[in-house]
């Protein structure tokens, strides 16, 4: 099963929704790992669709790109990780006109990066649909040094640049795509609590 | 409205002026300009924003919102274009008829409720007759910024064209002008066709015309954030009502050409307005008791809150049937 009931959280975190065919002239989706699924769903329920329709996905190490590619859309991308990928969808948005639709589905790093683009090339963020499947893990921004972990699965865990021991905020910045993480044992060093699984 | 100051009477702060020209343009339209009456500079305004124009005509005092047509960086004058309806509530026709140069009249302050979205990569206007008021300051805007605009404006015939000249004389390759008579269209569909990401619309005229671009738009994929409207609506007449006013605790009747607004301020009730026209909320009222039915004219509430009973926009909708008590 790769849908997840996130909990009611503070208003900064982002909802996400679930996928439905709109009007528009051209469609872009763009999807990572289990993501695929909601494109597969989406296009079950118009078939039209994806006859101008193109497809960025990035496979993260499941199989899906033959039913994808299946789908025959007009274009099809499979791209090797996000910062691989992010050249070709600047790419399609600067080339995009009004009445584009954009469908985003899987990780919320991959949807947050994704609509930060879309957003940046004209599109209202309220306009943009997303649909979150697979993994729960999250795209981090340590405040302290500014770098960003990618794929946090536990609270606490250890910033990948700096080394600190870092506390999971559901605090969003829509501008990094990423969620605040923030030092756990600043008033105590070396008092750390156990990391646990994220929503565990 | 937390920090905002209170404001001791309803609607906008006030600016006492003096009619410095009345230029008629064609059979239909005259512009007025003003000056302040102080001499001193106007508030500074956004393109699009309009003004509620107060006319002492006799015993009655009326209240209509002008958009504001003048260039935004000449802080000297406002100036509006004003179209005579004949079949109209008097307004029109009053500063047609009795306004001069030289006569002392009060403006509001401007209010603006169909901004420019200054995050916009293009603007495309689409103007209907006088709908073209608000464009030709937001043209004024844009040049000043260098922004990227073009306009589509429809006029019935190549008479009744206001500004139609100016604006094709000095935007050639940005202004678009199509006469009805000549049985010319906006290709809306076409036009919406093919525009770069991050462009939106604005369209002023009938509502017909808004409807149109709406739906068209809405049906292209086109966000509804990028799709601008405006539409001042003027009350209707309709039959005479009773309302009771729990607040202020009177009862008053609402003549067959006054609306609710007009007939609570009629009785010294200082109620809530900025529009006059139904597109801004501020004089959203809750109802407190309704036996019969709400003729709703206004753009503010959703269908939803229509089909409520629960609140009404007094500025243009009005009420049929035996009881109204607001709560106001």
């Amino acid at each position: 099963m790769s849908k997840f009931q996130f909990p009611e959280s503070i208003a900064s975190r982002p909802v996400y929704g679930t996928l439905e065919p709109r009007p528009g002239k051209a469609h872009l989706m763009i999807a990572d790992a289990e993501g695929a699924e909601a494109i597969l769903d989406l296009a079950a329920q118009n078939k039209g669709l994806m006859s101008n329709t193109h497809i960025i996905f990035i496979p993260k190490g499941t199989d899906f790109s033959d039913k994808l590619r299946a789908l025959k859309p007009a274009q099809y991308y499979e791209g090797p990780s996000y910062p691989a990928s992010v050249q070709r969808i600047r790419k399609v948005l600067g080339d995009a006109h009004m009445g584009l639709q954009v469908y985003l589905a899987g990780t919320e790093g991959l949807m947050g990066q994704a609509m930060n683009e879309a957003v940046s090339a004209g599109i209202p963020a309220s306009a943009i649909q997303t649909e979150h499947r697979g993994s729960v893990a999250r795209r981090m921004q340590c405040v302290h040094c500014k770098g960003i972990t990618e794929d946090v699965v536990t609270d606490p865990f250890v910033c990948s640049h700096c080394g600190l021991n870092l506390f999971v905020r559901d605090h969003y910045s829509r501008r990094l795509a990423a969620f605040q993480g923030v030092c756990i044992d600043a008033e105590d060093p070396g008092n750390v609590p156990e990391s646990v699984e994220l929503y565990k | 409205m937390s920090a905002a100051p209170q404001k001791a009477k309803a609607g906008a702060e006030k600016i006492a002026v003096t009619v410095s020209a009345v230029v008629p343009l064609n059979d239909l339209v005259t512009r007025f300009e003003f000056k302040r009456t102080d001499g001193a500079d106007f508030p500074p305004f956004s393109a699009g924003a309009h003004t509620v124009v107060e006319m002492r005509d006799g015993e009655r005092t009326r209240l209509n919102p002008y958009s504001l047509m003048s260039d935004p960086a000449d802080r000297s004058i406002y100036a509006i274009s004003v179209r005579r309806d004949d079949q109209g509530r008097g307004g029109s026709l009053f500063l047609h008829q009795k306004v001069k140069v030289g006569d002392t009249m009060t403006l509001t302050y401007p209010v603006n409720l169909f901004p420019l979205d200054l995050r916009a990569k293009k603007h495309v206007f689409f103007a209907g007759g006088i709908g073209i008021t608000p464009f030709m300051a937001m043209i004024a805007q844009l040049e000043q910024s260098n922004g990227n605009w073009e306009l589509h404006y429809a006029c019935r015939t190549e008479t009744l064209g206001t500004y139609a000249d100016e604006l094709a004389d000095h935007h050639p390759n940005k202004v678009h002008i199509y006469y009805d008579d000549q049985s010319q269209a906006i290709p809306l569909e076409e036009l919406l066709d093919g525009q770069p990401l991050g462009t939106h619309i604005y369209v002023c005229g009938p509502a017909g015309m808004i409807d149109w671009v709406h739906n068209t738009a809405s049906a292209l994929g086109w966000p509804e954030e990028n799709v601008h409207s405006e539409e001042f609506l003027a009350p209707q007449p309709g039959k005479p009502f009773e309302v009771r006013l729990c607040q202020s605790d009177i009862t008053i009747q609402v003549g067959e050409h006054e609306s609710l607004l007009e007939a609570m301020e009629r009785c010294g009730v200082d109620a809530p307005f900025l529009c006059r026209g139904g597109a801004c909320g501020q004089c959203e009222t809750d109802v407190v008791e309704a036996d019969g039915e709400f003729i709703h004219r206004d753009h503010w509430l959703d269908d939803e809150e229509h089909a409520s009973g629960k609140k009404i926009m007094p500025c243009v909708s009005r009420f049929v049937g035996k009881t109204l008590v607001l709560d106001r």
